[in-house]
């Protein structure tokens, strides 16, 4: 018989609708539904959500923190994306 | 729950340290003094993450074992309304030792390695709970004092430089203050009651006043790790500190329930605002943590027991969903 770990699921909670899901924490459950029902006993016990999503860890794909500069470093120099870039002539407006 | 200050000596030899450049050390101290969190998978030093695996997972333990001598009075609750309190009480501390594991799988280490050194008694839990629950006063002993020590561990952790452990950290202090308000509950309902049930609450303060000192570790002159821990921002305050800032709060909720608290050198210190205690037996908390408190042998076998009985339904939900699964894919 494997002795190996049940999978690592990530846990996303939406706290109240309007709202979007948020990173709460992770579990250990042998499958999807398991990981749902661990996920509720484990991070809603006092009403912090009314939705869930869980997903299995090794399918998240994330960027390397090691790469983080390189990586974000393009839309540092684009100050024009900010309104703040503008100048407003005085008097106008609206704007 | 239960942090302690349980820094003792880091026994594994440094691995990977001499790879380390002084410059990565600088920048990554630099980030730390800027309060900037670290995350899961950013560089770190391998010290400091050893540190906070040995501090996560025997906090996670502690959780876990920490269930124990609060369910033993499950059964015997005095009303239901009491059971389904501690009941729910319980049922929060296996999950601070969930999201407790979570933070320190983060790091790179398996929940199956940390809880098997549990298990083999390799890692250390908190010394407190090798004491006896004896009677139902200890119940609201453990809420009100040993859920206090560990309130006042536990806020500046929530500020931890590791962004895992202090967001684990914000969740478990959120539900904390429920458990020491029941704890405190209970003993008052106590003191207003019999003489001879306001007497089992004296007995239970009696016994859990030194333990809960205890839980704040070692005096700061004999804390070797702790300036490293401080410097790292991992924690934030002295062990010393933080057990005066527990008496202090906490002798004048003894006074309201009119409860004396078994010491004779306690006096309140006009000057400093702060009261004076007496010494610690530290040779008692040396030996707790060595394995020889009241119940060392009785939690690690029981939840030894509880891991093996368990085997079973781990296995058999491991085959179902692969069974599920092969369904699917058919």
């Amino acid at each position: 018989m494997s002795n190996k770990e049940w999978p690592l699921y990530e846990v996303f909670i939406r706290s109240k609708s309007g709202l979007s899901h948020r990173h709460a924490g992770s579990i250990h459950a042998a499958d999807d539904q398991m990981a749902l029902d661990h996920a509720r006993d484990t991070y809603t016990r006092r009403s912090e959500g009314v939705s869930i999503w869980v997903v299995r860890s090794s399918q998240i794909v994330a960027s390397d923190p090691a790469e983080t500069a390189a990586f974000f470093e393009p839309a540092e120099d684009k100050i024009y994306r900010h309104p703040t870039f503008y100048e407003i002539p005085e008097g106008v407006e609206n704007l | 729950m239960y942090t302690q200050g349980l820094d003792q000596k880091d026994k594994s030899a440094p691995q990977r340290d001499t790879l380390e450049t002084p410059e990565q050390l600088e920048a990554f101290q630099a980030r730390i003094d800027a309060e900037e969190k670290i995350e899961a998978k950013d560089w770190m030093p391998e010290a400091y993450r050893r540190t906070l695996v040995r501090q996560i997972s025997q906090h996670a333990h502690s959780e876990i074992i920490g269930m124990q001598p609060e369910g033993n009075w499950l059964t015997r609750a005095p009303t239901l309304k009491r059971k389904a309190i501690l009941l729910a009480k319980i049922q929060d501390e296996a999950g601070h030792g969930l999201y407790l594991y979570s933070a320190g799988e983060t790091l790179g280490v398996s929940r199956d390695a940390m809880v098997g050194d549990l298990l083999t008694g390799k890692a250390k839990y908190s010394s407190i709970f090798n004491y006896p629950t004896l009677t139902w006063a200890d119940i609201g002993a453990i809420g009100w004092l040993v859920d206090g020590a560990a309130i006042m561990n536990q806020i500046p952790l929530c500020r931890c430089s590791y962004g895992p452990y202090a967001r684990a950290m914000v969740r478990i202090c959120r539900e904390e203050s429920f458990h020491q308000r029941q704890g405190f509950d209970i003993l008052r309902v106590l003191c207003e009651g019999t003489p001879e049930q306001k007497a089992m609450a004296q007995d239970a303060l009696n016994r859990w006043w030194w333990p809960s000192l205890m839980m704040f570790g070692p005096n700061d002159a004999d804390s070797k790790h702790s300036a490293q821990s401080m410097a790292w921002k991992i924690k934030r305050f002295s062990n010393d500190e933080l057990r005066q800032k527990f008496v202090d709060v906490t002798v004048p909720q003894a006074e309201f329930l009119g409860l004396k608290v078994p010491d004779d050198d306690l006096v309140y210190d006009e000057k400093s605002g702060h009261y004076r205690f007496g010494e610690i037996d530290w040779q008692e908390f040396i030996e707790v943590i060595k394995g020889n408190g009241p119940c060392n042998r009785q939690r690690l076998g029981k939840r030894r027991k509880a891991h093996e009985d368990g085997e079973w339904v781990r296995e058999a939900a491991r085959a179902y969903a692969e069974k599920q699964a092969a369904k699917a894919a058919a």
